[in-house]
């Protein structure tokens, strides 16, 4: 087992399907011979060659359109986004096509989107947006948002394997951060499966991407308190895992729902509606949300820190929790 | 799980003096659909049978109490919407196993209640009250599966609030020795302690306890006595062991009251839809001559004895298949004519059958009127509606030969239609000679009758 950064995790995937099966391409703005916009796809065209490595024109219409024929006719392509935000040039092709071309025709759309996703640099509102939400509401896709290195490569092989299109958000600011042990084998992580990022008896917090580690952090706080915290990593966000979810919500009786997308219908608001609504009588607090407020993401750094949940926020939500 | 809000049915008060009822028949089964407004079930009091229109349009989920049975005013009868009967066993079967534990509950024969205590009985000792503070979903989950009172518990959360753990750690520590959840049996009803009476009915110590569980000997069949039967028995007797009763009868010559029956029966059918019964003119002639006997409308109350310047007219009317006997009131009918009297009685009886009394139509009576002749009887010794002081009792109207004698004091037989009428009075406040001269005034009345009578 090596210990790579997210990002390499990332590569490690996408090498490893594009080595296995030729069926698996790569297309995206700058993905070829520059290497993508954050590398993930460095070395890949000297790799694969120039029609598995496809640079495209500044044209999300054209990528996912692009993707949705050709896995209509048996390939298995993977778009970048060079951002996550720019996806909503695409919305037509994803939403109205590839995510409903099986309900109206019968025919699969295996498409992976790789969305580089999230804020904390000072990308402004352009670059720093997590929009899962918008897509985790699309009937016809799925949305994975990994967290950890092992997860990257796992979920990423999953979201090729599957025969649905898939949004692969993956967190920028987690790319080099984050290092962990990573198998050298091809594995999968299921689509649809939470993780148990850490074990607690007090409060439970259900979060994901980034924010696990926003939450961790919290958690460690709040130790020397007598508070014990427990993190759910959703890891996917659509089909998520409302078992593991409502499972820890029994085990603690309080919720805390926590993401980086903004607050008003963000993916929370669900995960509390179903907790509210199915573990009503495990629950010995109200259901507590921290998300960003509703507001683009802005580009001066403190503006941004008051933006994006931070540690601080959390620890003052756990502890309201837990002396409820 | 079900989120559609559950909506209780619950006995309804219905009069001031009113503590319980009975089902006497669910009109509604177990997941049948149910208007708002729609009879739901029909109930019987001490005072009125009637039905109970549901609060809320939904499925019945649950009937809570069975026919048969009575309950204090407030019991949740039956659940509209909801969940279904989910919490419901499981909270049963905690309960047996409490009950198994609680000597005092579970070893003590209850021969008259053979059920074990229903689900409401249950609900209402278990539910949380916390003090009046916030209890949690989660809390009041444990506490009603632990059976325990939030109250007892010493919270720690804000504003002392009881946290999950708060209750876990006091149920773990013992509390369900330290604390027995229910603390008596609901009711004991073979020793129930003498009830308040009634604040209308003085003296009364309320319904008849129950009677001790009857041998059922070959041949012979057990039916529940309804709360109007308990109700009337224990009326009856009560009134037998308060007045001194004394009937005296009359005969009086009906031939022109027929006559003006006769003559207004097709008016006031035409004009108002009414019936002018015998009833109507011995009703109004009675309430006539009470003017002048204020005691035969009077009351002994304490030491000191009532007298009214207004005739609430009790009229007795029997339920179907002999279910029952009612006494329906009009008030002020010394304000009525004929045609009033009539309609009132005609509305009163109406409404009784139907079951639509409400409380306030069978109380403040102060002289009653009934009529069993409707068979053929001529004589009986109605038992006087307490508190009042007096009853009066029509018979048959039958021909019969009657010695008249004219001007010239020459007696001859003649046909007439002749009703015996009684009055059973109080002899503690009603002396014979005035019930006689009662009596003798309100023949003359009817045998006297012109046109409406006035």
């Amino acid at each position: 087992m090596a210990e790579l950064t997210y990002l390499q995790a990332i590569s490690d995937g996408l090498r490893t399907e594009m080595r296995r099966d030729k069926r698996v391409f790569l297309i995206g703005e700058d993905v070829g011979v520059y290497g993508g916009a954050f590398k993930v796809s460095l070395g890949f065209q000297e790799e694969f060659g120039p029609w598995r490595v496809l640079d495209a024109p500044l044209a999300e219409t054209a990528i996912i359109g692009a993707c949705t024929g050709a896995s209509i006719v048996g390939m298995r392509p993977v778009a970048e986004m060079q951002f996550a935000d720019f996806i909503s040039c695409g919305w037509d092709q994803l939403v109205t096509v590839a995510a409903k071309q099986r309900w109206r025709a019968g025919t699969p759309v295996p498409i992976v989107v790789r969305l580089p996703s999230g804020g904390g640099f000072s990308g402004g509102p352009f670059h720093s947006q997590n929009p899962e939400s918008s897509f985790a509401h699309i009937p016809g896709l799925k949305c994975v948002c990994p967290a950890t290195p092992e997860d990257a490569k796992g979920l990423l092989i999953a979201a090729i394997e599957d025969p649905n299109p898939v949004l692969y958000f993956e967190h920028k600011h987690l790319y080099r951060r984050i290092k962990g042990e990573v198998p050298e084998e091809r594995y999968t992580v299921p689509i649809g499966k939470a993780r148990t990022h850490r074990d607690g008896d007090d409060v439970s917090v259900i979060t994901w991407g980034a924010m696990v580690y926003t939450a961790e952090e919290a958690a460690r706080q709040l130790e020397g308190d007598g508070v014990s915290v427990e993190i759910v990593d959703l890891r996917t966000v659509m089909p998520w895992d409302k078992g593991a979810v409502l499972a820890s919500a029994r085990k603690t009786s309080k919720v805390l729902v926590l993401h980086e997308d903004t607050r008003t219908g963000g993916f929370g608001a669900e995960i509390a509606a179903t907790v509210a609504e199915e573990a009503f009588e495990d629950l010995d607090a109200p259901v507590k949300r921290i998300a960003a407020p509703d507001t683009p993401v802005p580009f001066s750094p403190p503006l941004e820190k008051a933006f994006i949940p931070q540690v601080d926020d959390v620890v003052k939500g756990l502890r309201e929790l837990a002396e409820y | 799980m079900a989120t559609e809000t559950a909506i209780d049915v619950v006995m309804p008060q219905m009069g001031v003096s009113v503590s319980e009822g009975t089902i006497t028949r669910w009109l509604k089964s177990e997941g049948e659909h149910v208007e708002s407004d729609e009879p739901l079930l029909e109930i019987s009091t001490d005072k009125v049978d009637t039905e109970v229109p549901s609060p809320a349009s939904g499925t019945v989920t649950r009937i809570l109490v069975q026919e048969g049975e009575t309950v204090d005013v407030g019991t949740k009868l039956a659940q509209i919407g909801g969940a279904a009967a989910e919490p419901a066993p499981e909270t049963a079967t905690q309960d047996a196993a409490q009950a198994a534990d609680a000597p005092s509950s579970a070893e003590t024969p209850q021969p008259t209640r053979p059920q074990a205590p229903t689900a409401e009985e249950r609900v209402a000792v278990q539910q949380p009250t916390g003090n009046g503070k916030f209890v949690s979903p989660v809390v009041a989950r444990i506490a009603s599966e632990h059976g325990v009172d939030p109250g007892q518990v010493e919270g720690t959360g804000r504003g002392g609030r009881v946290t999950k753990k708060d209750i876990l750690s006091f149920i773990e520590h013992g509390a369900g020795a330290a604390a027995p959840p229910q603390p008596a049996a609901p009711e004991g009803p073979t020793e129930a302690p003498p009830q308040a009476p009634p604040a209308q009915a003085p003296a009364a110590p309320k319904a008849a306890p129950p009677l001790a569980p009857a041998e059922v000997l070959p041949g012979e069949q057990l039916e529940p006595a309804s709360a109007m039967r308990r109700g009337i028995a224990e009326h009856m007797r009560r009134s037998l062991d308060t007045s001194a009763h004394v009937t005296s009868a009359i005969e009086v010559d009906m031939s022109k009251v027929v006559a003006a029956r006769e003559r207004l029966k097709k008016e006031y059918q035409a004009a108002y839809g009414v019936n002018p019964t015998y009833l109507a003119f011995v009703a109004q002639a009675a309430v006539q001559t009470l003017r002048d006997y204020p005691y035969v409308n009077g009351e002994l109350r304490g030491d000191s004895i009532v007298t009214r310047n207004f005739v609430n007219l009790g009229i007795a009317v029997e339920l179907a298949e002999g279910k029952g006997l009612i006494v329906p009131v009009i008030r002020s009918a010394e304000t009525m004519n004929l045609l009033g009297l009539a309609k009132g009685i005609a509305e009163i009886a109406a409404k009784a059958r139907n079951k639509q009394l409400l409380p306030d139509d069978v109380q403040g009576g102060t002289f009653t009127i009934t009529n069993p002749g409707g068979y053929g009887t001529f004589h009986g010794t109605p038992v006087i509606s307490q508190p009042q002081s007096a009853i009066l009792g029509t018979y048959a109207l039958v021909k019969r030969p009657w010695v008249i004698e004219d001007e010239s004091g020459n007696d001859s037989i003649a046909i007439k239609p002749i009703m015996n009428v009684t009055l059973t009075y109080d002899h503690r406040l009603v002396d014979g000679a005035y019930a006689g001269r009662f009596l003798r005034d309100l023949r003359e009345r009817l045998e006297a009758w012109e046109g409406d009578g006035g």
